[in-house]
């Protein structure tokens, strides 16, 4: 293990090597066996002619163990939020609980399908009104769409309706402005839905300059598009201000709900004036994440965009029973297959109904009080570009760190050899060499402290000899990669060797 | 290192030439990192002052690139498809378009090399 300090959280291990499947096939090998045939044999050629397929090409054939090998040794080379903490800024990446796995595995809802017979699929309707109205109430707001597939999708959702309203108002209007601290994919959407993008500068406190915004808000301006918490990790305490100063020019608040994990049960959007918001059943409401998502991301708006929801959208019939309504002459329409990521309602109503009013504000405050944690044992070691007080991340900058040339990127690298993921570097924006912490509420105290005196150690290793840590990750499988490289001169496909005369 | 004396400059850290060679600032290659990918406007597209007209990619981050001033293509750099490290290497000298200036005065409102120099120092203290 090479380390300059001592790291009680990781240690050597044997680790198995493991090549692309494709290299381990030799022909006739295979993991299954048919009894005889007892049917006449079909002649396929006579069948289908020319499309017929003889060759199946680079096709892996391989025994069982062969198979099990190879994909349980890569999953021995992943990291995850079951191995160790994931502080990875702006994601919350928190743990999802084994009780939302269990229920999603029910038998009647995992064989669930979409054209089975509203009559027969109360339950699965009961579970979107659940949460649809759980959702309401936790953020305030008066009609939601589960429909989006994940954040920007529900983004870009959201602006259609917003567009939507303004046409039905007979101007579609013409910008969204958007704070320079926000999510890339902010002004991605407003650019896709056919909006001019105006940025907005953060004051000194990292906050929306309200003075900024009353000066660039005129009647050319569709909406505001604003993360509270912003991506400092700082709730932006003049919301009210900012929504006051959208809607006297008849524009719209739209708050990207990627921080809502420092609000639930504490502060509702649908109280400080937020028009339309999207959530991350993903981050805040502990669904799975990226490859093991899918994501969700559901929509929730005021009265005065309902009309524009997407179809269809779950109503309680005259008769008492759940359906869906698909009259909706103003929608936006349909934006995703079906009625969105259905497994992804029942782990969130799972997690929901577990942690109860109480247990979800027990939540974000241990959110809050993980992150302001961490802050308080790194503060003095790194620095502290903005002090307004931290919610559920902290953002520190390597300035301490680049003067002897070590950057946010090589002090994560350095993280990896802690046993650590690394957390957001170089966002947002609006710091200079940032590292973006967010420990979530799942974090107990043992494991912040071992990231705390992971960080302090390789704040006191720059010191000492900064060439070591720019070399960083020295314990991995691979060392430092070549990004421009592989950027450059991509290698995207695998072919065989060619085969001996 | 000062800026070369012989072109004009935006704040959005490009450079123009007084003939409508156009290219990206030593300081804006700097701050990008290692550029992977360089997307340039054909010949004959129009171009309007301040209006994205191609991209540049990084490890870091994908950048638009600005029209200095309003113009017509009528050439781009292909070598930089190949090679878009000549830009890393030398970014005075590697070019991305030349255009054909539409309003020649337009260029009198862009910053000169002094003054582009003052204004990335103020905006690195920042």
């Amino acid at each position: 293990m090479t380390t300059k300090h001592i790291t009680r959280k990781a240690t050597r291990h044997i680790s198995q090597n493991e090549g692309l499947i494709f290299e381990k096939s030799s022909p006739g090998k295979a993991a299954w066996k048919l009894p005889p045939l007892d049917v006449p044999e079909v002649d396929t050629a006579k069948l289908l002619g020319k499309q017929e397929r003889k060759d199946l090409g680079n096709m892996p054939e391989v025994s069982e163990i062969e198979i099990m090998r190879h994909f349980t040794r890569l999953s021995t080379w992943n990291y995850a939020i079951d191995l160790g903490m994931y502080p990875l800024g702006s994601c919350t990446m928190k743990y999802n609980p084994r009780v939302n796995e269990f229920v999603a595995r029910v038998e009647g809802l995992a064989n669930g399908h979409p054209y089975q017979a509203e009559k027969i699929s109360q339950g699965a309707l009961q579970i979107m009104k659940t949460l649809s109205d759980c959702l309401l109430e936790i953020t305030g707001m008066d009609a939601i769409t589960l429909q989006p597939a994940a954040g920007a999708q529900g983004e870009l959702t959201g602006l259609l309706m917003v567009r939507a309203y303004h046409e039905s108002q007979g101007n579609a209007r013409k910008k969204i402005l958007i704070p320079d601290s926000a999510h890339g994919t902010n002004p991605a959407t407003a650019a896709t839905v056919g909006y001019a993008v105006e940025n907005l500068k953060s004051n000194d406190r990292g906050m929306v300059d309200v003075a900024a915004l009353a000066a660039q808000m005129n009647e050319d301006v569709a909406a505001l598009m604003v993360t509270n918490p912003n991506t400092l990790g700082v709730f932006e305490q003049e919301i009210h201000k900012i929504a006051d100063l959208l809607h006297e020019k008849g524009g719209l608040l739209y708050m990207d709900g990627a921080n809502m994990n420092a609000l639930v049960g504490k502060a509702r959007p649908g109280d400080f004036g937020v028009d339309v918001m999207h959530l991350n059943l993903h981050k805040t409401f502990s669904t799975p994440h990226g490859g093991g998502g899918p994501g969700s991301g559901p929509v929730a708006v005021k009265k005065i965009l309902s009309p524009f929801l997407p179809t269809p959208v779950v109503i309680t019939k005259a008769d008492g029973t759940l359906g869906f309504d698909y009259n909706r002459p103003q929608s936006v329409g349909r934006v995703r297959a079906f009625y969105g990521n259905f497994g992804m309602f029942i782990r969130a109503l799972a997690y929901i109904f577990a942690n109860g009013p109480d247990g979800l504000r027990q939540t974000t405050e241990d959110a809050v009080l993980n992150a302001n944690y961490i802050r308080k044992g790194l503060e003095g070691v790194y620095d502290l570009p903005y002090s307004t007080p931290s919610m559920h991340e902290v953002v520190f900058s390597d300035k301490v760190q680049s003067k002897k040339g070590v950057k946010t990127m090589d002090l994560a690298k350095r993280l990896i050899d802690y046993g650590f993921h690394p957390y957001t570097t170089a966002f947002p924006l609006i710091v200079a060499g940032a590292l973006m912490i967010e420990p979530t509420e799942s974090e107990p105290k043992e494991e912040l402290d071992l990231f705390i005196e992971a960080m302090k150690s390789i704040a006191e290793e720059v010191e000492e000899d900064p060439q070591f840590v720019l070399d960083a990750p020295h314990n991995t499988r691979i060392s430092r990669l070549d990004e421009t490289a592989a950027a450059r001169k991509p290698i995207l496909r695998w072919k065989p060797a060619p085969s001996a005369p | 290192m000062p800026s070369p004396t012989d072109r004009k400059y935006t704040k959005e850290h490009e450079w123009i030439t007084a003939d409508g060679t156009i290219g990206i600032t030593d300081h804006a290659q700097e701050s990008l990192g290692d550029i992977v990918f360089v997307e340039l406007p054909k010949a004959g597209t129009d171009l309007t002052k301040g209006k994205p007209f191609g991209t540049v990619e990084s490890v870091k981050a994908v950048s638009d690139i600005y029209a200095p001033v309003s113009g017509t293509v009528m050439a781009a750099n292909d070598a930089l498809a190949t090679a878009p490290e000549q830009v890393n290497k030398d970014a005075h000298a590697a070019w991305l378009i030349k255009i054909k200036v539409k309003d020649p005065s337009e260029m009198n409102a862009l910053l000169s090399a002094a003054d582009y120099d003052k204004f990335v120092s103020e905006e690195a203290g920042h």
